[in-house]
């Protein structure tokens, strides 16, 4: 489904190398990790996957489903299918978070040659997947994510994703700044999202994330390469002994 | 207002501005010009043009004395130079002063007799199907909402509708020629009490050539049934629309106004002088709101209109209220100060703005809340959106004079930029006189940054999309304090004039 071959990639405005030769093919129905050392390149994969400005892509490919990504804009990719979970969420002030939503799912929408869903339609399914996520009427008319605590923004991109389904999910350290019971509800949130059609790539720095997502794959990536892939069990050991052995063991 | 028939919670709204921007695809939808024949006086300025406008409005003596009066005074006037704003030099000798279609030489006795090119030309304007029906002498069923809509085509007023059912509630509502004819008494107390003859370069210019405007009377404890609106349409060439609008609101009465403007697009820049005077008693409530989209010019600022405006009201009467909401996104120059005298004791005055400049655009414009009672308040929202090369000023001033005890005034003056090239200039003025009153100043400035575009486009909408998103966050405040079905059109507007400001 998301195939990523020989990726490289540098910071537009300086001669910096972020990505140097990123290979990863995400399957339908996987989760894969992306587990690595702060600086190892695992945000800019997600940026540059989903469009963000900044990076000059100079080497190597990233298609969705034998569709080239990286010639798209970033609205093109979403409607696509792809979706970023972000690891800072951007506040809007002013915007309704249902106003942002509605917006969101119809421009998608139309975006693919789809009818607008109705404000009825919509209101309903919003309701059902915000009560899910334990998220009230209140913060469902709050501007998008002012004034909302670490645990409210996260809980707030899963149900996003819940609204716009996409088929290939990004999330970028979507574990950081959340406490345990927050961690939970956000994890039974991508958990519930899982099916044989979608695909995950899950990046964190801790292993705990993946105690409540269980990741088919799990991969170390370390200066701008992927430098291991394993099974689960790579992210215990990665626990236990951090990523000085498995950087050595590689080089 | 089309917007009428399909209205939801503002929660919705977004979505249609959305809609909105698709369908009318980028440039400016009220560009096009009306093929009707015209009757021009000659081009120029001069007694005898101040006399013909006169006469043609069949005034009473004492009206044409009054404007040759302000003509003279004008003579003897500098063209002010005060305000961040520059543009070439006006021929005032190039002018027409007066222009109307000329199937209104005999006033129409009814609607029906009125041109149906004009008709047309309103509904081109998005005024309701239901008031074109209204105009064209059908009766509306019980459920519609009813707006009353006077039409001021050039220099003249095509119609007024729900006439009748206005008079029933004791509210004139017709045009200010008309008015001057059949009111002379309101007319003469009132006319120039709020805005001088003598008050600036501008408004002395339309007091001497003003020729037309709408009047609103509202009597003693009348709730006016309907909400009021003017549409204002600069049509010929080489024309300046001088309007002028007189509203009365007598003690305890409460009425809300709308007012729309559009122009054709030409490339040689047409003059707009208006005046708007409005005289609150006691107890009484007016809310004049404003969608002003004037033809502001093309990318390189070729052409467009200079919009020159005095807008002030008198809140006369104590515990009396004026709230003036604006939207103002077209005019290649606009230089508009809203007003509030709060004379009256426990009198309010609030001012409520969204102003956008895109591409050449300049805007100076904000309020003077003049505190003049005891426990007077006032309350400025300002929200300027700079984008393109436009520069947009913020231009207010708050001044507490000596007997205003325990007033108070809060004002929220908030920029926005976007992209590099355009400027946000704020310039407050605070005089306080006495020792008890309170001023609160707020300001920010800050710029859609890439960051919100980028989270938007990431979740599916385009940049455009997303520009007038965050847009439409950042004047939410004001554009909640208009009446909703202005609220609608105004933040299509507030999209379609930032087309094109990104990327």
């Amino acid at each position: 489904m998301l195939k990523i071959e020989n990726l490289h990639v540098k910071l537009e405005e300086e001669d910096k190398q972020i990505l140097k030769g990123v290979d990863l093919t995400v399957e339908a129905g996987k989760v894969h990790a992306i587990m690595g050392p702060n600086g190892s390149g695992k945000s800019t994969l997600s940026y540059v996957l989903s469009g963000r400005g900044g990076y000059e892509v100079t080497e190597g490919s990233a298609t969705l489903d034998g569709i080239d990504l990286l010639g798209m804009e970033p609205e093109e990719r979403a409607a696509a299918g792809l979706f970023l979970a972000f690891q800072y969420p951007v506040e809007i002030p002013g915007v309704g978070n249902m106003t942002f939503l509605r917006t969101a799912v119809n421009a998608q929408r139309k975006a693919r040659g789809e009818e607008e869903l109705s404000s009825t339609d919509f209101l309903k399914t919003i309701r059902a997947k915000a009560k899910d996520l334990n998220i009230d009427a209140d913060m469902l008319k709050r501007p998008v994510n002012v004034g909302f605590s670490g645990g409210e923004k996260k809980r707030n991109e899963i149900l996003q994703m819940a609204m716009l389904e996409p088929r290939m999910c990004i999330l970028d350290e979507t574990d950081s700044g959340l406490d345990v019971d927050a961690m939970r509800l956000v994890s039974d949130g991508v958990n519930a999202l899982r099916d044989a059609g979608r695909g995950f790539l899950v990046i964190t720095h801790y292993q705990r994330l993946l105690d409540h997502i269980r990741p088919d794959v799990v991969h170390i990536m370390a200066d701008g390469r992927i430098v291991k892939s394993g099974g689960p069990e790579l992210a215990l050991e990665v626990e236990r002994n951090g990523y000085a052995d498995i950087l050595e063991g590689a080089a | 207002m089309t917007a009428l028939d399909d209205i939801r919670v503002k929660e919705g709204v977004d979505a249609e501005t959305v809609d909105a921007v698709k369908a009318l695809s980028g440039t400016y939808k009220h560009g096009w010009n009306t093929e009707i024949e015209m009757e021009y006086a000659p081009k120029g300025l001069s007694e005898d043009i101040v006399r013909l406008i006169s006469a043609k409005n069949e005034e009473p003596e004492w009206m044409t004395d009054w404007r040759l009066e302000a003509y003279r005074r004008w003579l003897t006037l500098k063209e002010p130079k005060w305000a961040m704003v520059e543009y070439p030099a006006i021929d005032f000798q190039d002018q027409y002063y007066y222009a109307r279609p000329a199937s209104m030489a005999v006033k129409p006795k009814s609607l029906d007799e009125v041109d149906p090119k004009l008709l047309e030309t309103y509904k081109k304007l998005g005024i309701p199907l239901k008031e074109q029906a209204i105009l064209a002498g059908v009766e509306p069923g019980p459920e519609d909402r009813k707006v009353a809509v006077d039409a001021v085509f050039d220099s003249v007023s095509v119609g007024t509708t729900f006439r009748k059912e206005l008079a029933k509630a004791g509210v004139i509502f017709c045009s200010i020629s008309e008015a001057i004819r059949e009111h002379p008494e309101l007319v003469r107390k009132y006319l120039g009490t709020v805005v001088p003859q003598s008050d600036n370069y501008y408004a002395t210019l339309n007091s001497a050539v003003f020729s037309d405007g709408s009047f609103v009377y509202i009597p003693k404890g009348v709730r006016c049934p309907m909400e009021l609106s003017t549409y204002f349409r600069i049509n010929a060439e080489n024309t300046g629309q001088f309007e002028r609008t007189l509203i009365i609101a007598e003690e305890g009465s409460h009425v809300s106004y709308l007012e729309g403007c559009t122009a054709p697009q030409r490339d040689i820049a047409q003059l707009h002088a208006a005046v708007v005077e409005i005289v609150i008693l006691d107890d009484a409530e007016v809310k004049y709101s404003t969608v002003q989209n004037w033809y502001p010019g093309d990318e390189n600022g070729k052409g467009g209109i200079y919009n020159f405006v005095t807008k002030r009201a008198d809140c006369r009467g104590a515990r009396s209220k004026v709230m003036w909401t604006q939207v103002e996104t077209g005019s290649a120059v606009t230089w508009k100060y809203p007003s509030c005298i709060l004379r009256g004791d426990d009198s309010q005055g609030e001012f409520y703005s969204i102003a956008i400049a895109n591409n050449m655009q300049q805007a100076d414009t904000g309020t003077k809340m003049i505190h003049l009672g005891k426990n007077t308040r006032s309350r400025i929202v300002s929200k300027g959106i700079s984008a393109g090369r436009a520069q947009n000023t913020y231009r207010g001033l708050v001044s507490m004079h000596p007997k205003a005890k325990n007033s108070r005034n809060y004002t929220q003056c908030d920029s926005l930029l976007i992209g590099s090239h355009c400027g946000a200039h704020t310039v407050p003025y605070i005089e306080v006189r006495n020792n008890s009153s309170r001023v609160e100043h707020e300001a920010t400035t800050s710029k859609v940054d890439d960051d919100q575009l980028f989270y938007c486009r990431s979740r599916g909408m385009d940049e455009e999309e997303a520009v007038a998103l965050v847009v439409n966050g950042f004047c939410k405040e004001v554009l909640q304090a208009l009446p909703m079905e202005f609220a609608m059109e105004a933040q299509q507007l507030v999209a379609i004039s930032l087309e094109g400001s990104v990327g």
